[in-house]
């Protein structure tokens, strides 16, 4: 027989006491796991909406020249001259060292074209990439799916008179028209969207961009950071953040973050006040038991470690049933909080291995008054017989 | 030299109304295999006497030495140790832990020591034989009649083969058949060389004792030697 054996045989025996603790506990536990588990899906769900939601930095050449703004900012030298980012800088980007954060990498050549006696706005684009980075468009016919296939804004295809299915003549070349874009009320009405080799070979620019844009997933690593990685890559480009909107979009996480926090704090406190009460009068019941321990010779430290084994007991057993319950109820309650629909439950080892560590913690730490009150006790007065 | 030597021991209590002098000046020497009755009316000392004895009431006053350790000079701990190796206590209602079976609470001295379990419940099986309590090893205190209960104590008493057992009225709960049963228990053990002390008012236990001490008011009144035992 261990010591062990003696916390275990009393949990066992007060089964309505030890019942209530780790009630107490599981409780604490739940909460917790259930707010980290939610914020997390929250977190998820905005970056998921940031993704959707487009680019969030945008990669410029450097210049003075302020001629065209594009997506809401200014982008700075996009003149037709302008020829200072070149294919190879899209690879460049990928090598940066938070590049597991890219998510989305779009360059843009735009020109100017000649059709049917009119000079309209043309812009080149990786069809793959673009469909990522937009997904809100709305498009009547479908996405381009080769060189000979372009996508037109609202106000050019009225302007030009042409349909999905129609053929345009571009310098030359004959191209059909897959779709038309729905009104988006920003440059792209204006805009012919075309394949970026085709629109470099049509406009005499091999290689050459106008710009790129990217879209970083920032859920991990601060927007600056990335910035500052792509910067040095391209110290021939000026890299700008659109801050305002990610800000905006992660500062309601970052508050739900805080108020998670907040609530953990208090139930925590509440499933330690639960722990020491009962640990509190569970060591008054068993004045008598600890006097017998103490007399035949236990020394202050065995009662001390009988307490604590008890107290570490029910927080092993709280914490892995509160981890699954906050499993559960995670489950539950993520998609009425989130657009989110959670597939399956997602068993997350560290999550799993912390509410374990922290409801031990929490009941020890509450025991810790009782188990020294306990080893205090002087064994003849404990022993009120003698 | 003595097993045991108590020299000028004295117990005050402190209390609401005051201080009470539990014992005075009690000198006391015990050898080893003695078989003592401390006799007394009820708040004579004798309990307090037993519990100075067994390393558990630190004295007021005076010295206790235990096979040349001067039990009260040490720290905390090492009493409690003092208390696993040279004392068996019996108290007068069991005090059995009553969500452990009678084997466990037989091997509980021993949990705290470095003996392998199966050593432990070896030794507890063979200590229970000799209590007459083979076969009830797997019950519950509650499941035991007072007879048996004391039995177990006595087994858990002798576990770690303490020099001295000491009891506190051992025969206080019990029917006078089982009491004697107990006594006789006693004897038995006496006579293979267990150092025996008892508390005791009654005066049926001290015809299987060697010797009785009288307490009164605190005070040692009378140390004598029974020829004849029973």
């Amino acid at each position: 027989m261990r010591l062990r054996d003696i916390s275990l045989n009393n949990l066992k025996r007060r089964k309505g006491r030890t019942l209530f603790l780790i009630l107490g506990l599981t409780l604490g536990v739940t909460t917790v796991v259930t707010l980290i588990s939610v914020g997390r899906i929250m977190n998820e769900d905005i970056s998921r909406k940031l993704d959707a939601f487009g680019a969030n930095i945008v990669i410029m050449p450097r210049s003075d020249n302020f001629s065209i703004s594009y997506g809401g900012i200014n982008i700075g030298g996009v003149s037709i001259h302008a020829q200072s980012l070149k294919d190879s800088d899209v690879s460049k980007i990928r090598l940066i060292q938070a590049r597991e954060n890219i998510n989305v990498v779009a360059p843009k050549l735009i020109g100017l074209v000649e059709i049917q006696g009119k000079r309209l706005p043309i812009m080149g684009v990786q069809f793959h990439e673009e469909m990522r980075l937009k997904k809100w468009w709305k498009i009547q016919g479908a996405w381009p799916k080769g060189p000979d296939e372009v996508l037109l804004g609202s106000e050019v295809a009225a302007r030009l008179l042409k349909s999905t299915g129609d053929s345009l003549k571009i310098s030359g070349n004959m191209v059909r028209v897959s779709g038309v874009l729905e009104e988006t009320g920003s440059q792209e009405d204006y805009f012919i969207l075309g394949d970026l080799g085709f629109v470099q070979q049509t406009t005499k620019k091999p290689k050459a961009l106008s710009l790129i844009e990217v879209s970083a997933l920032c859920n991990t690593c601060p927007i600056e950071e990335i910035v500052k990685q792509i910067s040095a890559k391209l110290p021939h480009a000026k890299v700008t953040a659109i801050k305002h909107t990610l800000e905006t979009k992660m500062e309601a996480a970052h508050h739900f973050g805080k108020f998670s926090f907040g609530i953990s704090i208090i139930v925590l406190l509440i499933g330690g006040l639960i722990v020491f009460t009962n640990m509190m009068a569970s060591v008054h019941e068993r004045k008598r038991e600890i006097g017998i321990l103490r007399a035949i010779g236990f020394r202050k430290s065995h009662v001390t470690r009988i307490i604590f084994l008890e107290a570490l007991i029910v927080g092993l057993i709280a914490g892995i049933l509160g981890y699954g319950l906050g499993l559960g109820v995670s489950h539950f309650i993520s998609p009425i909080l989130t657009s989110m629909r959670v597939e399956k439950i997602h068993v997350d080892p560290f999550l799993a291995l912390g509410a374990v560590l922290l409801s031990s913690f929490v009941a020890i730490i509450s025991s810790a008054y009782p188990a020294v009150q306990a080893s205090k006790m002087d064994p003849t007065i404990a022993l009120s017989a003698l | 030299m003595s097993l045991i030597e108590a020299k000028g021991i004295s117990k005050i209590y402190k209390t609401g109304a005051g201080t009470v002098e539990a014992l005075t000046d009690v000198d006391l020497r015990i050898n080893q295999g003695d078989f003592i009755s401390i006799m007394g009316p009820s708040g004579s000392g004798k309990s307090t006497l037993l519990t100075i004895l067994g390393g558990l009431n630190h004295p007021t006053r005076g010295e206790l030495i235990v096979d040349e350790i001067p039990v009260y000079k040490l720290p905390t701990e090492r009493l409690a140790d003092f208390r696993r190796e040279y004392i068996g206590f019996i108290f007068q209602s069991f005090q059995l832990i009553p969500y452990l079976t009678v084997i466990e609470n037989v091997m509980l001295p021993l949990s705290i020591t470095d003996r392998p379990s199966k050593e432990q419940s070896r030794v507890a099986h063979e200590i229970l034989e000799k209590v007459g309590l083979k076969g009830k090893e797997k019950r519950l205190p509650d499941q035991l009649s007072g007879g048996e209960q004391q039995r177990v104590a006595i087994a858990r008493a002798l576990v770690n083969s303490p020099p001295i057992l000491l009891a506190d009225e051992p025969t206080g709960n019990l029917d006078s058949k089982t009491g004697q049963e107990i006594m006789n228990l006693f004897k038995d053990l006496n006579k293979e060389g267990q150092t025996i002390i008892i508390a005791t008012h009654n005066t049926d236990n001290t015809a299987f004792s060697k010797r009785t001490l009288f307490l009164k008011d605190g005070k040692l009144k009378n140390d004598s030697r029974i020829p004849h035992i029973p």
